[in-house]
Formats: C-alpha cells, sequence, structure tokens
C-alpha cells in the first residue's frame, strides 16, 4: 500500500517537449511509472519517448485515462497548466516547475480546490511510491521499499531522509516533496491522515522549515488525530532573522514562524524531534524498535 | 524586491492613493531646490533606505525653513543609518526625499501581505499608527483588525467598513477611508506586491486621509511583467556579492563564520548550516547551487565562497536529484584550475550518479580535497578543519 499514487497510476506531463520535461520524463519512465502521454500545444500527434502528445490536457485524458499530470511547464504558465489540468478533470497535478508567482498560484489553486483537484508543489522534487511509481525529479534508487512515509518542504533533504531511513533497514511507502512556496498545495495536515490511514505505513517523517506555520498546524493535528509515531526535523535553526535563505517561504518575520517555535509545538505533540539532520534514520529506528 | 518610500509614493499616485507632494534628491542643492518648487514653510527631509524606523534614527527632519531643509539634507545624506532593521552595521543615504509637511491630526497604520493560511491577501488596520507597530503586533495584537479579501471578488464595501468601524472612525469618514483602502489594494494587486505598509496612515486637519509613508516589496518571480517596477531596483541597497551570485544562478548570503558552505537546494544548505553550528561550528554563509549546477557555476560558488577572508573550510555537501554528482565532481575539479582553492575541501556527494563522482575525484588526486562519508562526517571534518585540527 501507500498514499495517492501507485504502479497503477497513469501519468500525463505537461511540458512534455521540453528539455526538463524530456529528461525527467524518461526517468520515471525508466524507473516503471506509466506515463501514458504528454501535452504540448501545437505539437498533438507526434510521438514523443514512445507516447503520444497531445495539443490539450482534455484530450490527453479522453484518450489515455490519465488521472495525475506533472507538470514543467516554464513558470509564467504554470497557473494556466494547472487550470486546464483541472478543468480537464485531472485528480492531483505535481507541479515541479520553480518560480512561479504567488498571484498566479493563488489563483490557479483556488480553481483546482473548485474542481476537486489536488495539488503538489509547485517548486517541489513530486511524489514518490518506493519500487513502484515516481512522479518527480527525485533520484529514484534512494527510495528503497518501507514502512516509513515522508512529508518535506525541501527537496534535497527528501533525499537525505530517504537516505538515512535506508540506511538503517528501513524503507519508505511514499514521499511527497510538498515544496517550500508561500501558497502550496497537499501540505502536511491532508498528507498525515492518509499515511495514518495507509496499512502498510508505520511511522511518518516530517521535514519543515522556517516561515510560515504549516508545521504549528501539523503539530495541532498530530496531537488528535495520529497514533502512529512521527519524527520531525525543521531547517533552519541558525538561520539569521530577517535573512531570506532562497527560499520564498523561508522568511522569518517578527516571532513567527521560527525553528525553536516549531520544534517546540511538535514536540508537545509527541513527536520525535531532531536537532541535527544526521540523526533522522537514527531517531526512525528508535520510534520504530521502541 | 523592495523599493525606497518615494518610489512607493510614485505608484501610489498612479493608483489615486492620496500622498503629500514631494521630491527626491541626490544632493543637498537638489534638496533645496526640490523643497522650493514643492512650496509652502514646512517641510520633511527623509533619509532613502530600505529599511524602516528611520524616524528613531535620526533620519526623518521636520525643516521650518529653507535653511533648515539645507542642513537636514546636508546632515542625513552621506549618513550611516542605523535602524532596528538595519542591523548594527546601518545602511549608507545616497538620497533623500523632500515632502511637504503634514497636518497630522491622527495616526493609523495600514498595510497589505499574504495570508498563508487563507491564502489570499489580508489588509490590516490599526489605530496604534507611528513608528511601533511591532510592538503593537506583539503585545496588543488585539488593536489590529485585519480582513482577508478573496481576489476573485475583489475589495468590497463590506472589507472598508469592517476596517473603518474598527479603527472607530465616525461615519462620515467611513467613505473616504473605504475609497483610500480599494486604492491600496489595486495597487497591490496589479503589481504582484508581497507587501505594502503606510505607517503612518494620517487624518488631516481638515479630515482627509493621506499615506505619510510607504513601503512596498514585490515578489521576484512576477518582476518580468513588471518592466517598470524591475527598474526600480536599487543597487546600492543590494549586497554586491549576493547580486553576483545571483547573476550565475547561486543563491548565497554572507554570514559571520569560518567554514564555508556549498550546497544543493534551501532546505539542505539551511540543514547543513545547522549541522556545522551543531558540531561546533559557525558557518561563513548561505550558499544553494540550485538546480542548474554545472562546473561554471560550482565555480563560481567556490569563488564567491573565498571572498570572505574568514573561511578557513569549506563543506560541499551534495544530494544529487537533478544536480547530477558527476557533473559536481568535475565542478570541483574545475574550480580547482580557476580559482585557487587555498583551504581544505571537504566533499560530502551522495544521490544520482555519487560512485562515479567518488571516482572522478578518487583520479584526480588533490591533496585539500578530502571525502566524507556521510553528512555527520562531512560536517565533523569540516568544523575540525576549520579549526586547523585536521
Ligand atoms: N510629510 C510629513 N509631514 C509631517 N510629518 C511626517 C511626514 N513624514 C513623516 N513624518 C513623521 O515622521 C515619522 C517617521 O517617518 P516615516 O514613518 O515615514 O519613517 P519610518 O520611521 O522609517 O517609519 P517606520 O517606523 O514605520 O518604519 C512619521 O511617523 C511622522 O510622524
Ligand atoms: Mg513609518
Amino acid at each position: 500500500m501507500s498514499i495517492l499514487v501507485n504502479k497503477d497510476t497513469k501519468v500525463i506531463v505537461q511540458g512534455f517537449t521540453g528539455k526538463e520535461g524530456t529528461f525527467h520524463a524518461s526517468q520515471c519512465i525508466d524507473y516503471g511509472t506509466q506515463i501514458v502521454g504528454g501535452v504540448t500545444p501545437g505539437k498533438g500527434g507526434q510521438e514523443h519517448l514512445g507516447r503520444p502528445v497531445f495539443n490539450t490536457v482534455e484530450e490527453a485524458v479522453a484518450s489515455t485515462g490519465a488521472t495525475v499530470s506533472m507538470i514543467f511547464v516554464p513558470p509564467a504558465f504554470v497557473a494556466d497548466a494547472v487550470m486546464e489540468a483541472a478543468d480537464a478533470g485531472v485528480e492531483l497535478a505535481v507541479i515541479i516547475t520553480e518560480g512561479a508567482p504567488v498571484r498566479d498560484m493563488m489563483y490557479a489553486k483556488m480553481y483546482a480546490t473548485k474542481k476537486g483537484m489536488s495539488t503538489i508543489g509547485p517548486n517541489c522534487p513530486g511524489i514518490i511510491t518506493a519500487e513502484e511509481c515516481k512522479i518527480g525529479i527525485m533520484p529514484g534508487n534512494i527510495f528503497k521499499k518501507g514502512n516509513v512515509g515522508l512529508i518535506s518542504k525541501s527537496g534535497t533533504l527528501t533525499y537525505e531522509a530517504s537516505h538515512q531511513v535506508v540506511q538503517e533497514g528501513y524503507g519508505i511507502t511514499t514521499a511527497v516533496g510538498i515544496g517550500g512556496d508561500p501558497i502550496i498545495g497537499l501540505s502536511y495536515k491532508q498528507l498525515l491522515p492518509m499515511f495514518e490511514a495507509d496499512p502498510e505505513t508505520e511511522a511518518i517523517v516530517m521535514i519543515g522549515e522556517i516561515g510560515g506555520d504549516l508545521e504549528i498546524q501539523a503539530a495541532a493535528y498530530i496531537k488528535e488525530h495520529i497514533s502512529k509515531p512521527v519524527v520531525a526535523f525543521i531547517a533552519g535553526q541558525t538561520a539569521p532573522k530577517g535573512k531570506r535563505m532562497g527560499h520564498a517561504g523561508a522568511i522569518i518575520s517578527g516571532g513567527s514562524g521560527t525553528a525553536a517555535e516549531k520544534m517546540a509545538a511538535l514536540e508537545a505533540a509527541g513527536v520525535k524531534v531532531v536537532v541535527s539532520p544526521a540523526d533522522i534514520g537514527k531517531a526512525v529506528k528508535e520510534v520504530l524498535t521502541k | 524586491m523592495n523599493i525606497h518610500e518615494y518610489q512607493a509614493k510614485e505608484i501610489f499616485r498612479k493608483y489615486n492613493v492620496p500622498v503629500p507632494k514631494g521630491k527626491v534628491a541626490f544632493t543637498v542643492d537638489e534638496a533645496v531646490e526640490a523643497a522650493k518648487e514643492l512650496g509652502g514653510k514646512l517641510w520633511v527631509v527623509k533619509a532613502q533606505i530600505h529599511a524602516g524606523g528611520r524616524g528613531l534614527g535620526g533620519g526623518v527632519k521636520l525643516a521650518k525653513s529653507l535653511d533648515e531643509v539645507r542642513h537636514w539634507a546636508d546632515e542625513i545624506l552621506g549618513m550611516t543609518l542605523v535602524t532596528h532593521q538595519t542591523g548594527p552595521e546601518g545602511k549608507v543615504v545616497h538620497k533623500v526625499y523632500i515632502e511637504e509637511g503634514a497636518d497630522i491630526a491622527k495616526e493609523y497604520y495600514l498595510g497589505m501581505l499574504l495570508d498563508r493560511a487563507a491564502e489570499m491577501p489580508v489588509m490590516m488596520a490599526s489605530t496604534e499608527g507611528g513608528m511601533e507597530i511591532e510592538k503593537v503586533a506583539a503585545e496588543t495584537p488585539e488593536k489590529i483588525v485585519k480582513v482577508t479579501i478573496d481576489p476573485t471578488v475583489g475589495f468590497q464595501g463590506f472589507h472598508g467598513r469592517k476596517l473603518a468601524f474598527g479603527l472607530g472612525l465616525p461615519k462620515e469618514e467611513v467613505g473616504t477611508f473605504i475609497k483610500f483602502a480599494s486604492a491600496l489594494y489595486k495597487a497591490y494587486m496589479d503589481n504582484d506586491a508581497e507587501m505594502v505598509e503606510i505607517n503612518p496612515l494620517i487624518k488631516t486637519g481638515d479630515g482627509k486621509f493621506l499615506a505619510l509613508d510607504a513601503k512596498m516589496g514585490f515578489d521576484d518571480n512576477a518582476l518580468y511583467r513588471h518592466p517598470d517596477i524591475a527598474e526600480m531596483r536599487d543597487l546600492d541597497e543590494e549586497e554586491p556579492t549576493e547580486m553576483e551570485a545571483k547573476a550565475h544562478g547561486l543563491s548565497y548570503i554572507k554570514l559571520d563564520g569560518n567554514v564555508g558552505c556549498m550546497v544543493n537546494g534551501a532546505g539542505l544548505a539551511m540543514a547543513t548550516m545547522d549541522i556545522i553550528k551543531h558540531e561546533g561550528g559557525e558557518p561563513a554563509n548561505f550558499l544553494d547551487v540550485g538546480g542548474g549546477a554545472n562546473p561554471e557555476t560550482v565555480a563560481k560558488g567556490f569563488e564567491i565562497i573565498l571572498k570572505d577572508p574568514n573561511v578557513k573550510a569549506i563543506f560541499v555537501n551534495i544530494f544529487g536529484g537533478i544536480v547530477r554528482c558527476d557533473r559536481v565532481a568535475n565542478g570541483i575539479l574545475e574550480a580547482t584550475k580557476i580559482t585557487d582553492v587555498n583551504v581544505p575541501v571537504i566533499v560530502r556527494l551522495d544521490g544520482t550518479n555519487a560512485a562515479e563522482a567518488a571516482e572522478i575525484l578518487k583520479n584526480a588526486n588533490i591533496e585539500n580535497i578530502i571525502a566524507a562519508e556521510n553528512l555527520a562526517d562531512g560536517a565533523r571534518k569540516a568544523v575540525a578543519a576549520a579549526k586547523g585540527e585536521l
């Protein structure tokens, strides 16, 4: 079992024939993901990576039965692509593109929600169900199958965490990179109950960052609703105040959104919080052997 | 990207958000000339820097004559202004804004930014306008009235009424206030602002609302569709090394320690700083080489890190996803040809093509390049190397 995606999930790629889209779609295909086609307006009817190309998402969905779209279009076209997917009845859009304007994402997410489409990202590594389905840009070989669910704001920290979990002899059910932009799709609060309900997931790792209050919301949720052990790391404990660390999300303003606050809230909710990012794997072992 | 008060007020004028008359000046003579052109008997000389708290720091002065304008412009231009937002090093003032003195009956606060929880913009107002809104937010948050505004319907009368009545405005002033707030909303939305802040928003003796201060910041990702705003960038306000890094696709922030860091991904870069501190060291910088790292950008990363004379060791911590480790390994070798890397470099490469990368580094056989087993080992070695103990 897993959450959201598995070996039967049919995926299309928006921005299929571009450089990034091509490279990562072929990596996903190699991993075993059912990439059933792609969309590049104006290139409909062609074939790319042995899959059909369509002019519109609507045609792609009608002809392939895809339920998930992986989005690689340039930042200025992300909102349009997300809304097109929602309009075509896609169930989940995984938005990899970095640099989409916040205002665009605000409208795109509202529209997606209205149409009943979930989103992951933008500016994220994507989602992977180990050894079944990789929808994103993560190195697939890092994610061995196992019993740990992973939710992370940061791309490379997702890989780091999974790597450590695997080195301790465990593995991953599903890992979701939720992204760190000011407006994102599925977040801890929506993903935690999915892992709680997944019979294969026995522990959950949560990687957070300074800025915003999603981790604080997650802490409140965990306290009330999550019975499985949770391990957390919050990046940015030593980030200087008021400095911006590359992510729009990683801003500390006033007294809110600091790593210390988030760590305290999670600890109070019974989460095993690690101070060093090198201790994530060890902490997983600890909670699973207790 | 942030802009100056005088630039924000230009935008306000365009959107009919009322502001006093004013002119920017780069020299003392220009300042006096500006005051003459504005006319009247009372002027305010305001330092233009990208930071708040200028009033308390001595960067905002009232002048009752042209001589006083000259005096204050002379005083403020070139001064290093230190406020609670500039950090202890302060900021050098290169321009002043000369504005007509306003008749202040009451000061309010009005601001807008993204409410992340609601995923909509929020407008905030307070009767506690003036110079210490941070204190109000921290100590008496109930004195701040907030409305989230659904952008699909836009700013409605009820949004304005909630704020106006929340501020305790008499009913004959509510209409004027709503007009003001609605114009501000449009200025914020149209320009992809990240935040706008008017502190103080004043009511004048004759019952008008006027923005006495104006701070605006914009979404960098949206600047491509606002060339007029992108043009307002003031290079004097940017850290030159950070700008140079950005031009090469790197995100760099200088810090005070001596362990240089080169990492891919903002999250892992922050975590790397955390673990260096955890192991008893001090990070010299934040550096995210991003998704497009190639030998040139990595070499540039070394060059930028080594500009800081405090750096005694460099920790390269790369987990390969988009950035393949073999490319990073080549970048490290390339860098040692372009830049003289005269400090120990502790390299931890893992992920895509990690084995090939290890092979590349091993075959190169360079003395000050030290391989690390994992994250903790790398951090420990880097901290030890910076202390001269490796
Ligand atoms: N045109 C003006 N006429 C009269 N008084 C003014 C004028 N401009 C500014 N002031 C006074 O100077 C004070 C400080 O100016 P301003 O708010 O523009 O800068 P600031 O100190 O940087 O603001 P903040 O503390 O909000 O960051 C104001 O609160 C106001 O009392
Ligand atoms: Mg002010």
